[in-house]
Parts: C-alpha cells; structure tokens; sequence
C-alpha cells in the first residue's frame, strides 16, 4: 500500500506499480466531460494544473449538514482525448473507472503521469473520505462543476503507471 | 290515424329500450371501474425511486457477498468489499449508493378496468421530480442530443405501457446507470448463426466492455421480436427475479451455460481480473420474422436498482 499527499511529484508518479493500492491526501480536483471541454481552452484556470490529481466524477447534490453527496468515479474513455492537453501541462494523476486507448496510455507514459482507478458504484463510500468541497469553476454546469475537494486516505488502485503496467491486461 | 299512433308507439318503445340500455351500460361500467386518483401514482414513483436509490435489494446483497466469498483475486476481493460496504452506508440513509442515480425507466401494466382520473404519464413525471429532490439525487438528464441543456428535475422518464386485464396497475421502476446502459448492443443476427452467435455475440459484448459498466454486473438479453423489441427484452430481462430462470429448456440452458463462460472470462469487478464478472443472466424471448434474429444486450451494473409496486 502507497500513501500519496498532494502535489504530486515525477518521483511520486514512478514509484506506482501496477495494482497497487494507493492512499491519496490533500486536494485533489472534480472534472468530467464538460468541465473538460471547457478547461483545455481555459485561459484562466482556478487551480494549478501542474502537479495535480483529477478525479473523474459528478457528485450526486449534499443534504444539509453533509460535505458531498454519493461520489463515485465515472468511466474515464470519455476523457482520454482531452486529457492528454491537460498531461501535457503538468496534470499527474487521474481518478475513475474502466480501460481507456491505447493513445491514451502511450500519451499518459511520455508525459510522465498515471492513471488510476476507484471502485464504481461506491458512491456513499468514497464520499466519507472526502473533508470538504467547495465548487471553484464552472458553477453553471452542476454536477459537472469543477470542485476543489480536500481528501484524507482516498482509496485507489494503479491501473495504468509509467512502467508499461495495465491492470486490464487479459 | 290509426297508423301514426302505431309508428308513435313504436317510437317511443324504441327510445324507451334505448335509455334502458344506456343506463344499463352506464351502471355497468360504473360497478366495474375502479377510479384511481393520479396522486397514487406520483406517491409510489417518488417514494420507489428514494428507497432503490439507496437501498439494494437483499437477494443481490446475498449474492454479491457469495462473489466475495468465491473471489480468489485479491484486488478484486478488496472491490466486493468495497461495494459490500457501500451499501451498508447508503442503507442509513443519508447519502445514495452511487452518483449517477440514473435515468427513471418504467414498466407500466394498466388494468383494463382501473380508471386514472388525469393524465397517468403526467403522474410518473411528476414523482420522478419529487423523488429526485427530495431524495437529494443526481438530475442526469438533457433535452436534446447537442444542446444538451440538463432538464434539472431527471425528466422525462422512459415509460412502458401495457394494456392487462384486471384492476389493478403494475409499476416496474428502475433508475438505471448510464455508465453500463452505453456498454449495451443491438445486433441483428442471421438466423444460421443460431445459439452459437448469441454466445459469441454476448461474450464479445462484455469482454470488450471490461471494466467501463462497473462489473459484477446483471447480464440481460432479448432475443427475438424485432430491432426494438429485442432491446426492451433485453431491459425487462434485467428486471427479472434474480433467482429465477426460464421456464424454457434452451433458454435456460442457454442462461446457465453464458453464465459460466461470462465469468470464466476473467474480466472481474472493475474489469481488474478475477471470477466474477457477473452475478446472473438473465434470457428473454419473442417470436420473430423468419429472416431475422435480432439480439440485445442490456448490461445492469452491480448497483441495480430497482423495484415492483402494484395499486
Ligand atoms: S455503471 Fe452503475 S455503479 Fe457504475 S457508476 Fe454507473 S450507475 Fe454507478
């Protein structure tokens, strides 16, 4: 088991091993496909892109008292082509569900980062290792807002890391 | 004379008969009628997609701890308990079992003697607005395939109707995932192609799928009828008991042997290797044209919800 706090690092991001188990603290961001459409041709991003975690979600609305609703990751093959802009500006890590393209893993090794993956479906889980949220982009789009979330122990496996490793291979 | 007053009482023993009858015919349908206020409805649709947005249903709970107890991968085992665990923290209540709390699809069979005072699709909307606000639920619907503007209240649902007989209406409510419904398929098939065709196509369906409809998952699949009643099998088979089987020989054989080989697949919960990719199959089917074999796959994740109220 690996324990990461955020920023992530060049060496934080080689030290990943396929399958492994992954503890993520510290900030990590929400986006999904339409904050990704909107971020590639940003021009004024709210968070550093450099070094950060994006973790693949739309969070279902909090009831009173409650820092997020259910949030579970979403499939992540959505956002391969636009992810490889955000690698490309520093982006480390990425946080959903299921494979994605080749193109995408070869992208993801050249610039240095790793693709990981939560367990779908594990919504209500998930969400109890989340401290606080608070939305920072794109308000408009809702669920698909662009949330700053503070997490403590976010558990998560290495699906895809810079070695060549891929936790789908059959 | 005496002719008009014959035609005169003729007449009026017709109009007599006449009214006799319409009132009969009134009175009838009166006694047999059953009125059925569309505020019934609004309360069952809004209440069923509270409850299965939070609470699993316990025969799937069994089987996916079954799964957990045959899982000899180890990332895979640590994914069972994560779901298992899961559902014990939205069972309390507070927050649902996953994010996407779907898209409401109902199942609707209509008595031919129960009447519903307005308008009964109207009815449906109306609880899936309430349901999904009060619920503190994902609104994950868009008008139109490129504005895609979000309608903020998760309508309109998708709703089935059935004409039955008796007094009586069955809701079938499911909100179903949108990850695993993109992971289906509409195949028209050969008819030479037969069982061994199904299999393949079926097989291929899910390994390519891997880990994206967030697996173990509930296989459905309608085979027969035409290009969309193949697919609407497909969505009635997931919604079936999930300890039943059918009562066909082949198709049950069929269910069991697809059952064995998905699983023997190694594509396992979250597409992370292991043995179980799914916890059942489930095989619907329909006379068809004899130059088609159409064949659906509907994909039900592991988080399915989904339950049966009849008023
Ligand atoms: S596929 Fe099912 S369990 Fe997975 S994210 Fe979608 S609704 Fe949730």
């Amino acid at each position: 088991m690996i324990t990461l706090q955020t920023p992530i690092t060049n060496e934080d991001v080689s030290k990943l091993h396929v399958g492994e188990k992954v503890l993520i603290s510290g900030t990590i961001y929400t986006a999904r496909d339409a904050a990704h459409m909107r971020l590639v041709d940003e021009k004024d991003p709210k968070f550093e892109i450099d070094g950060s975690i994006i973790f693949y979600v739309g969070p279902t609305p909090p009831r009173d008292g409650v820092v997020i609703g259910a949030s579970g990751p979403t499939s992540s093959y959505r956002m391969d082509t636009l992810a490889i802009p955000l690698m490309e500006k520093g982006l480390k890590l990425m946080i959903g569900k299921g494979d994605r393209s080749e193109d995408f893993r070869h992208k993801m090794i050249k610039n240095n980062s790793a693709y990981l993956i939560a367990t779908g479906g594990a919504g209500a889980l998930l969400s109890s290792r989340i401290i606080s949220s608070e939305v920072i982009m794109y308000e408009d789009l809702g669920p698909e807002a662009i949330r700053k979330l503070e997490v403590k122990d976010f558990p998560c496996f290495v699906a895809y890391d810079v070695h060549g490793g891929n936790i789908f291979k059959r | 004379m005496q002719e008009k007053v014959n035609l005169l009482f003729i007449y009026i023993i017709i109009e007599i008969n006449m009214f006799v009858w319409y009132y009969y015919c009134v009175n009838k349908e009166g006694e047999h009628m059953r009125n059925l206020n569309p505020e019934t409805i609004t309360n069952i649709v809004k209440e069923s997609v509270i409850k299965i947005n939070y609470e699993l249903e316990d025969s799937l709970v069994s089987l996916i701890r079954k799964a957990k107890q045959n899982e000899t991968n180890n990332i895979a085992s640590s994914i069972l308990d994560d779901i298992i665990e899961n559902q014990e923290i939205a069972k309390k209540g507070s927050i649902p079992l996953c994010q996407d709390t779907g898209l409401v699809v109902v199942f609707m069979e209509i008595g031919r003697e129960v009447y519903v005072d307005g308008d009964i699709y109207d009815a449906i909307n109306e609880g899936v607005r309430l349901g999904y606000s009060e619920g503190y639920l994902r609104k994950s619907v868009v008008n139109h395939p490129f504005n895609r503007v979000n309608t903020k209240d998760n309508t309109p649902a998708i709703i089935h109707t059935k004409i039955v007989p008796g007094d009586k209406i069955k809701l079938k409510i499911a909100s179903k995932g949108g990850g695993s419904e993109n992971m289906s398929n509409v195949t028209m098939l050969t008819p030479t192609e037969g069982i061994e065709g199904v299999k393949k196509l079926v097989l291929d369906t899910i390994f390519n799928a891997g880990g994206k409809p967030c697996p173990p998952i509930i296989v459905g699949v309608g085979i027969g009828g035409n290009l969309e009643k193949s697919a609407l099998l497909a969505k009635e088979a997931i919604l079936r008991e999930l300890d039943d089987e059918s009562e066909d020989q082949t198709i049950k054989q069929l269910e069991q042997d697809l059952y064995k080989e998905i699983n023997d697949l190694g594509v396992g919960p979250m597409g992370v290797g292991g043995n179980t990719t799914c916890l059942a199959v489930k095989i619907n089917y329909f006379p068809m044209h004899i130059a088609s074999l159409p064949v659906a796959i509907n994909i039900q994740c592991h988080s399915s919800r989904h339950t049966e109220v009849i008023v």
